[in-house]
């Protein structure tokens, strides 16, 4: 990360250096669900409410963050052939404290979630960040790394948790939207309905990426 | 292997030199990630114990209504005792007095088995009315969105809101057990409502109350006069 000390210059500056590019990248144009398809897991598994969504995602980004930051600074010291391994370890470790956390936090959002926060530890966004971009970049590069994957994950969980949750439940975060009347479409909150949810916005973001490279 | 030994015996010590850098690399990131571990365990361990004792107490309050303090029993053998805090969880009885020091029923624990794995509730018994008066979901990993409906859906909440468990004649067990039936086809006060779309995981909730309260309510029942609320408070 390069470094700036007046405020005007600083962000003309992050404009267009490679830092501000490493924090967008994963936002759009690499995002981690849309465009990499990355950690299907969670993405099909945790998405059926936007709550649920909004806390995986969270949660998934701290893991990335702590995790991408740590690698980044022992990249000199760990060496090839046991990289994979201690990857783990360290992700790992960021995941049982995160599930710690949670339960100091609030005992219900704990309840909530369940078993799928132990489950971040096998998501492969997380090891793919550390062994592609962690363990080559500085500790700076790496945080806006983790920062933009994070929120893009976030950002892509919760496009499917709210599309999955208003016509799954007929709701919003909980608040509910539609009148009694209205027909729960039960399959969406399934397994199935992940899939569907997630074809159909990989279908958007193709058509949109395919206009923006025609015009 | 041999061979390779002595071909190469300077690769070998090249080797040896680069596996000790490895093995020091993991157990240095070993010994640091258990370290941090064990910092954020013990740095919430209070907290998570406080978190969860409130989370119970505040249960109790929920399936009891009119609770303002509560008392911690378990069964010995032959009659209630106060809580001494080995006790395993299934045999305890928490008594919840209102605020005149009245009995305002029973709170207890119960375990049924899911559709993902265990599902623990809380229910409280008003032997006033002789029957369940509260329900309350302490853990379950039900599917969000289907399962865990047992949770939060109104019209499955209000099965628990006068659940008959009256005590048949001989006193040694219930007039009725508590049974399921299917959503929409509830006949009895002792019937408990289920949900479409979470059978498995409404008959467990059904099934961890028929047993808890076959066993425990006749129990309760008989011993409810005993029952009187404690100078100093439990957790």
């Amino acid at each position: 990360m390069n470094k700036h000390t007046d405020k005007p210059g600083f962000f003309a500056a992050l404009e267009d250096s490679p830092s501000a590019d490493t924090f967008l990248r994963g936002l759009w144009k690499d995002n981690p669900v849309f465009v990499q398809v990355l950690g299907m897991c969670p993405v099909l598994a945790v998405t059926n409410t936007a709550e649920n969504a909004l806390a995986m995602g969270l949660a998934t980004a701290f893991v990335l963050l702590m995790s991408n930051v740590l690698v980044s600074s022992l990249r000199h010291f760990i060496p090839k052939q046991v990289r994979i391994a201690s990857y783990i370890l360290i992700i790992a470790t960021f995941v049982t404290i995160t599930d710690y956390a949670i339960m100091a936090i609030s005992v219900e959002l704990h309840k909530s979630l369940g078993a799928f926060i132990s489950l971040i530890v096998v998501n492969c966004l997380i090891l793919s960040r550390a062994e592609a971009f962690a363990s080559k970049n500085t500790v700076g590069q790496s945080m806006l790394d983790a920062l933009g994957m994070g929120v893009g994950f976030t950002f892509a969980l919760l496009c499917l948790g709210v599309v999955r949750e208003v016509l799954g439940n007929g709701s919003v975060f909980g608040f509910g939207l539609f009148p009694d009347t209205f027909q729960e479409w039960i399959v969406m909150i399934l397994p199935a309905g992940g899939f569907f949810t997630l074809a159909i916005w990989l279908l958007l973001f193709n058509i949109l990426k395919q206009k923006r490279a025609t015009t | 292997m041999s061979d390779t030994i002595t071909i190469a015996p300077e690769k070998k010590q090249a080797d040896t030199g680069n596996s000790n850098k490895m093995l020091f690399a993991m157990v240095g990131i070993g010994l640091m990630c258990a370290l941090l571990i064990v910092l954020t365990y013990e740095g919430t361990k209070p907290i998570i114990a406080k978190n969860k004792a409130a989370a119970l107490e505040q249960a109790i309050f929920k399936v009891l209504p009119g609770t303002v303090t509560t008392a911690g029993y378990y069964w010995d053998g032959n009659a209630f005792t106060p809580l001494n805090g080995t006790e395993a969880e299934g045999q305890r009885v928490y008594a919840g007095f209102s605020e005149s020091g009245t009995l305002t029923g029973f709170a207890l624990p119960a375990v049924g088995l899911g559709y993902a794995g265990e599902v623990r509730v809380l229910y409280g018994y008003d032997p006033a009315q002789e029957a369940i008066v509260g329900f309350y979901v302490l853990e379950s990993k039900e599917t969000p969105g289907l399962g865990d409906k047992i949770e939060k859906a109104p019209a499955f909440l209000a099965n628990f809101g006068a659940l008959s468990v009256a005590v048949g004649t001989g006193g040694n067990s219930l007039k009725n057990k508590i049974a399921y039936a299917k959503s929409g086809e509830k006949q009895n006060a002792w019937e408990v409502d289920g949900i479409t779309g979470a059978t498995i995981s409404s008959k467990a909730v059904t099934e961890a109350l028929s047993t808890s309260t076959a066993e425990w309510v006749p129990k309760l029942y008989e011993a409810k006069e005993r029952f009187k609320p404690q100078t100093q408070s439990h957790e």
